[in-house]
C-alpha cells in the first residue's frame, strides 16, 4: 500500500510541477500584460500544489521502515530532492503536461484539458480517506475553478475569434488530443488504492469531462475529434522526448552545483 | 522564558505583518489557527510554544517569510523552543479575515473581499460580482483581470474616479 501511495502522490506532484514549469516559461512573453500575469499566477498556484504533494511524499518515504528504492543514499528525502534529483523514468506525470507550449492557443488548450480534468479529480479527491491528499485537494479546488474558467473563456475567445485563431485552435487540438485519454486510464498504483478509497477512479471522470468540453467547444465552434489513437505511458514513467529537455533545464542548477541553496 | 499566556503571544503575533500586504497582521488575515504553550515535561528542558498556521493560497510565497517572521519575533521576545506547524485543513477562507483587517485593507487602497462570500464558479463569461472602489466608494467598477499582482488579488478599475485598484478576492 505504501509504495502505491508514494507513487500516486508523486504522480499528482509531477503532473503539477511539470505543468507549472511549462507555464512559467510564458513569464514576460504573454500576449498582453494581464494575461502574462494570469498564466504565471496559474503556474504559481499549480506549483504550490506540487510542493504540498512532494512534501507529503517525502514525509511518507522518510517514515517508511524499509528503505524505498526512491530514497537517495545518505540523507532525508525532501520536496527539493524529489523535484530536482529524480530522473526521467521516475517521473509519473501524464504526457499532456510535458508537451511544448507552442503558441498561446496550444498553451490555453493544454490548460483547459488539464484544469477540466483536475477540477473533477479534486472534487473527488476531497473525499479521499487519506486526510492529507483530501486536504490538499480541498485547498486547491477554489483556485482550480479560476483556472478552468479562465482557460474555458480563452478557448471560446480563440475558437470563435478570427479565422487565424480558429485555425490555431484546430491545430492545437490535433496536436494534443492524443494525450487526452491517458488522463482517464488508471495506473496500477491508482487501481491498488481504489478499494481503500484513497485514489480517485479517473475512468469515472471521463463522461463529465467530455460534457464540459463539449459545452465549451460548442461555444467555441470547435469539434471534439473522434477515434484518436491514445498515447500513454507517462504515468508509468515512459515519457515523450520532451520531458528530458524540461528536466535538463529545471534540474541544471542542482545537478551542476549539488546542494546549492538560494 | 517570560511569563506566558496565550493573550501575550497573540499580542506579539499581531505585530507580524503579511509581507505582501503589510497593513494586515497575520491575525487580521486569520491564518493563525492555534497557539499552544508547552511545559517543561512536554518540551524539555524548559517548555516552549507551538503556533499553527494555515496558508492563504496554495502557492503563496509569503508563507515561508511568515514562518520565519513568527520565529524571529518570538525569539526577540525571549521565547525558546518555537514550533511552527503548517496545516491545510480546514482550508483558509477570506471569511476568517477580521473586520478590522478589512477596514485596514480599504484604507490602504485594496478593496476588501465582499461580505457575501462569492467564489469563482467555473462557467465561462458570467457576470462578475460588484466590487466597491476603495477610493471613491462607487460600485460602478469593472474587472480587468481575475489575476492580479499576487495570487490573492484581482485587478479592477473604477468607471467613476478612473483609478485602477486591487481587489482581495473571496477564497
Amino acid at each position: 500500500m505504501n509504495d502505491s501511495l508514494i507513487a500516486y502522490t508523486l504522480h499528482l506532484a509531477d503532473n503539477t510541477l511539470i505543468l507549472a514549469q511549462q507555464n512559467s516559461a510564458w513569464c514576460g512573453h504573454g500576449p498582453i500584460l494581464e494575461q502574462d500575469i494570469a498564466i504565471t499566477n496559474i503556474s504559481l498556484d499549480i506549483l504550490g500544489q506540487a510542493r504540498n504533494f512532494y512534501q507529503y511524499a517525502a514525509q511518507i518515504i522518510n517514515a517508511a521502515e524499509a528503505p524505498s528504492p526512491l530514497e537517495r543514499a545518505g540523507g532525508e528525502v525532501t520536496e527539493d530532492s524529489l523535484a530536482f534529483l529524480r530522473d526521467n523514468r521516475e517521473f509519473k506525470n501524464c504526457l499532456l503536461v510535458e508537451q511544448e507550449n507552442g503558441d498561446w492557443g496550444k498553451t490555453i488548450l493544454r490548460q483547459f484539458i488539464f484544469s477540466n480534468y483536475q477540477y473533477l479529480l479534486y472534487e473527488e479527491l476531497q473525499h479521499s480517506s487519506d486526510e492529507q491528499l483530501a486536504a490538499i485537494a480541498t485547498k486547491a479546488l477554489k483556485e482550480v475553478a479560476y483556472h478552468l474558467r479562465w482557460s474555458s473563456e480563452w478557448v471560446i475567445r480563440l475558437g470563435d475569434g478570427t479565422e487565424e485563431s480558429h485555425q490555431r485552435m484546430k491545430n492545437a487540438i490535433e496536436e494534443l488530443w492524443q494525450y487526452v485519454d491517458e488522463l482517464f486510464i488508471n495506473a496500477a498504483y491508482e487501481n491498488e488504492l481504489l478499494h481503500e478509497n484513497i485514489a480517485v477512479d479517473v475512468s469515472s471522470l471521463k463522461n463529465k469531462w467530455l460534457a464540459k468540453t463539449k459545452e465549451v467547444f460548442d461555444e467555441a465552434t470547435l469539434q471534439i475529434p473522434q477515434n484518436v489513437f491514445a498515447r500513454t505511458g507517462g504515468k508509468q514513467g515512459i515519457h515523450t522526448e520532451k520531458l528530458g529537455y524540461i528536466l535538463a533545464e529545471m534540474q541544471f542548477m542542482q545537478r551542476a552545483y549539488p546542494n546549492s541553496v538560494w | 522564558m517570560p511569563d506566558i499566556t496565550k493573550e501575550k503571544i497573540l499580542s506579539i503575533l499581531e505585530t507580524v505583518p503579511d509581507p505582501e500586504v503589510p497593513v494586515l497582521s497575520i491575525i487580521d488575515l486569520g491564518i493563525v489557527r492555534k497557539i499552544e504553550i508547552y511545559d517543561a515535561v512536554q518540551k524539555p528542558p524548559s517548555g516552549g510554544v507551538g503556533i499553527t498556521i494555515t496558508p492563504t493560497y496554495t502557492g503563496c510565497p509569503a508563507m515561508d517569510v511568515i514562518n520565519m517572521n513568527i520565529r524571529m519575533v518570538l525569539l526577540e521576545n525571549g521565547f525558546k523552543n518555537i514550533e511552527i506547524k503548517n496545516v491545510l485543513s480546514p482550508a483558509w477562507t477570506t471569511d476568517w479575515m477580521s473586520e478590522a483587517g478589512k477596514q485596514k485593507l480599504k484604507a490602504y487602497g485594496i478593496a476588501p473581499p465582499n461580505t457575501k462570500q462569492i467564489v469563482c464558479a467555473v462557467d465561462a463569461f458570467q457576470e462578475d460580482e460588484a466590487v466597491q472602489c476603495p477610493h471613491c466608494n462607487s460600485y460602478n467598477t469593472q474587472i480587468i483581470s481575475r489575476f492580479g499582482s499576487t495570487a490573492c488579488k484581482a485587478l479592477y478599475k473604477c468607471n467613476d474616479c478612473h483609478e485602477p485598484f486591487d481587489y482581495f478576492k473571496c477564497h
